[in-house]
């Protein structure tokens, strides 16, 4: 057996037996995601939190938790949720099968606690647009129905009838977030990005310009942790800690290999 | 006029979108360009994929690749011929529809069976590659292995201050030295994009 070939056994392993054995472990919560949930907490009653979808399928095992964990403790409080994409209209379908999943859950109605905005193409454009007049760029839903017929869109026309926005990235749509809604219009902003995007985020945490953030799956279990519902990353967690181990004693393995090579 | 043309015209509406920025009553205008940049770019995904056929085409003529080319010209048209039929059936974007079918049951899996392999990537490329061979690797060594454990839960009341503390720091001067540097590059592209010294659009 090549070094490879044990190499990709021992990754099999480590994911699989934790997944199958059901191991569970308690994360504590980072900083940034103790802000994303107590900016979420200081939110009045039924104001209106504006989600955007920009992650696909390749994300959709470390994105997916931690949207399903922002949207149980969004409904939990009673806020009103308003999805859309502006990456893909293929990031929309999956986001709007979880929304939905949670929203029967907690026995919210559509139109009147959350909708679906759909995709609309022209990322910077659409975000400037939606500080002006959100039916000049979204006269309708994604189903069709007018936004004046929506109950929950009731005098809701521009940034300041949003509290809070929160994108889920998976790419740069983030960053236009911040350069055009944030920075311009000065909306409170909320990022959930993959782990590798992560550090490169922490800029904008200390500027302020992002009042919170879940970075990958470690995010979504801190998160879980928080509103006190152990779902999908709370199980993935000694999965992903068990991988982290092995890499480590591969780097420490590989480089002992080395020291031996070199002393000769 | 063939090269002058599209060169005044993105002369004048970049600086209309930049000075736009900062003096209020040119934002209307502003809008109604942003909005057509969406359309012109639907247009050009448009040019893009028929860009893609062709070249996959080209392929199967010349013997170079076909099994690849020809599963991706069967995947092409036959997500287009589902969509179409989709559309006509209803809402094409509909969860439970023959299109959100195929990406829920094959572009779903494909994808996260590609991301996921990176973990096997990953960890080859750190036994084979990561060595200790001078003292910058060992700092990233370092780095790297305290922030993983610090995202271990069995080991994370040990590692969790000094983790942070990379990443609040040391990792944060770095990010933001980079934003700025990439900041600036783009800021110069575009001032010759403007001043015409640089003229992409006309290759």
């Amino acid at each position: 057996m090549t070094a490879r070939r044990i190499v990709y056994t021992l990754v099999f392993l480590a994911v699989a037996v934790p997944l199958l054995l059901g191991i569970r472990a308690r994360v504590e919560p980072s900083p940034p995601v103790k802000a994303a949930y107590e900016a979420i907490e200081a939110l009045p009653e039924s104001s209106l939190v504006l989600i955007g979808i920009d992650f696909g399928p390749s994300t959709m095992p470390e994105m997916n938790p931690m949207y399903e964990a922002l949207l149980e403790h969004l409904f939990r409080r009673n806020l009103r949720v308003a999805v859309l994409s502006l990456q893909s209209a293929l990031d929309l379908p999956n986001g709007i099968q979880v929304l939905e999943k949670v929203a029967r859950r907690f026995g919210k109605r559509y139109g009147v606690d959350y909708a679906n905005l759909g995709y609309k193409p022209g990322l910077e454009a659409v975000i400037v647009s939606l500080g002006q007049e959100i039916r000049d760029i979204f006269p309708e839903d994604a189903q069709g129905h007018p936004l004046d017929s929506l109950p929950m869109f009731r005098g809701v026309h521009n940034y300041n009838d949003i509290a809070l926005v929160i994108d889920l990235a998976s790419g740069g749509t983030y960053g236009s977030w911040i350069q055009f809604a944030q920075a311009r219009f000065g909306v409170k902003l909320l990022v959930g990005v993959t782990a590798v995007m992560g550090p490169e985020t922490y800029p904008y945490l200390q500027s302020r310009q992002l009042v919170g953030m879940l970075a990958g799956l470690k995010g979504a279990a801190e998160y879980e942790t928080l509103i006190q519902r152990p779902g999908l990353a709370s199980r993935g967690m000694p999965a992903q800690a068990v991988v982290h181990l092995l890499i480590i004693l591969f780097i420490l393995y590989g480089n002992w290999g080395f020291w031996k090579q070199w002393r000769r | 006029m063939k090269r002058t043309g599209p060169f005044v015209l993105s002369v004048v509406i970049g600086l209309w979108i930049l000075v736009a920025f900062f003096v209020k009553p040119l934002r209307g205008a502003q809008q109604t360009l942003l909005l057509w940049y969406t359309i012109v770019g639907a247009f050009a995904l448009v040019v893009g994929l028929i860009n893609l056929i062709q070249s996959h085409l080209r392929n199967l003529q010349r013997g170079q690749n076909v099994p690849y080319s020809l599963i991706l010209l069967f995947g092409f048209f036959g997500t287009l011929a589902v969509g179409i039929y989709a559309f006509f059936q209803g809402n094409a974007f509909d969860p439970y529809s023959p299109l959100m079918w195929v990406y829920g049951y094959v572009l779903a899996p494909l994808q996260s069976t590609m991301f996921s392999l990176l973990a096997f990537f990953l960890a080859s490329a750190a036994f084979r590659a990561f060595r200790i061979r001078n003292m910058e690797a060992l700092l990233l060594l370092l780095a790297a292995v305290i922030v993983m454990l610090g995202r271990i839960p069995w080991t994370e009341h040990t590692f969790a201050g000094i983790t942070e503390w990379i990443m609040a720091i040391p990792n944060l001067a770095a990010q933001r030295g980079i934003q700025i540097g990439v900041a600036l590059g783009a800021i110069g592209m575009a001032l010759r994009i403007l001043f015409g010294l640089e003229r992409p659009y006309l290759r």
